[in-house]
């Protein structure tokens, strides 16, 4: 199992970053990638930058637990979470999510998982430039709504 | 103790984190909340909508009815917006 959780400033190389996964399984049948990038426009009017605060030693904890609670619920062979902060443009990449696994099913599940728990545990904030104006992003119900769905009671 | 903040809330304190010492009749994250709303101005405003705000101890998200105690490291935030 390859497990590989970072923070960072720097852009990432999704395809290096699948390398990295792949490397040394011949067991993996399936790779899902899910890449978050940041656009120009949000609820209809234009964002000129974002700037992603993150809580250093609790964000990497937080997303270890998660991984750590996917790999428990399906049969994955890696998992790369990398995530980053500081002030990005529009058309930046802002997070990327990769699960390896022997089927599609357990990658599809697990990464859609990671996403949902992500977006609203892991301790990550962006606060929106347009122009000269400056707003910190509302959380938004329909991703609490995406999280409860994986509950199980 | 050590006291975060991030994001607006960091912004309204005017400080992303401080030392503080716990008074004894703060047990609860709860309480943890009114005694640093009472500080001054900026505190007041920072946790004057409560029921918003996120609080974890130790990097672990907790609710506000947990004790502070044993924390090392309490943190306070708005809800999350990463991903």
């Amino acid at each position: 199992m390859t497990v590989t959780i970072r923070l960072q400033q720097e852009d990432f190389d999704v395809g290096a970053e699948n390398a990295v996964l792949a490397r040394g399984h011949t067991d993996i049948g399936a790779i899902v990638t899910f890449t978050g990038i940041c656009r120009d426009s949000e609820a209809g009017s234009d964002v000129s930058a974002m700037t992603l605060e993150h809580y250093p030693g609790m964000a990497e904890a937080e997303i270890a637990r998660h991984v750590e609670t996917a790999q428990a619920r399906w049969p994955l062979l890696g998992v790369t979470v990398i995530h980053r902060y500081g002030r990005l443009v529009p058309g930046d990449n802002i997070m990327m999510v990769a699960t390896a696994s022997a089927h599609r099913q357990a990658a599809f599940a697990a990464a859609e998982f990671l996403m949902d728990y992500l977006k609203t545990q892991a301790p990550f904030w962006k606060l929106e430039e347009r122009g000269r104006d400056k707003k910190w992003v509302d959380a938004k119900s329909s991703d609490d709504r995406a999280t409860e769905r994986w509950r199980k009671d | 103790m050590k006291i975060l903040y991030f994001a607006w809330l960091r912004e309204r304190v005017g400080k992303p984190e401080e030392e503080i010492a716990l008074p004894s009749n703060v047990s609860t994250i709860a309480d943890l909340m009114e005694w640093l709303a009472g500080r001054g101005e900026e505190y007041a405003y920072a946790f004057e909508n409560r029921n918003v705000i996120r609080a974890a101890i130790d990097h672990v998200h907790v609710k506000a009815d947990a004790p502070v105690g044993a924390a090392r490291e309490i943190a306070f935030f708005p809800p999350m917006t990463g991903g």
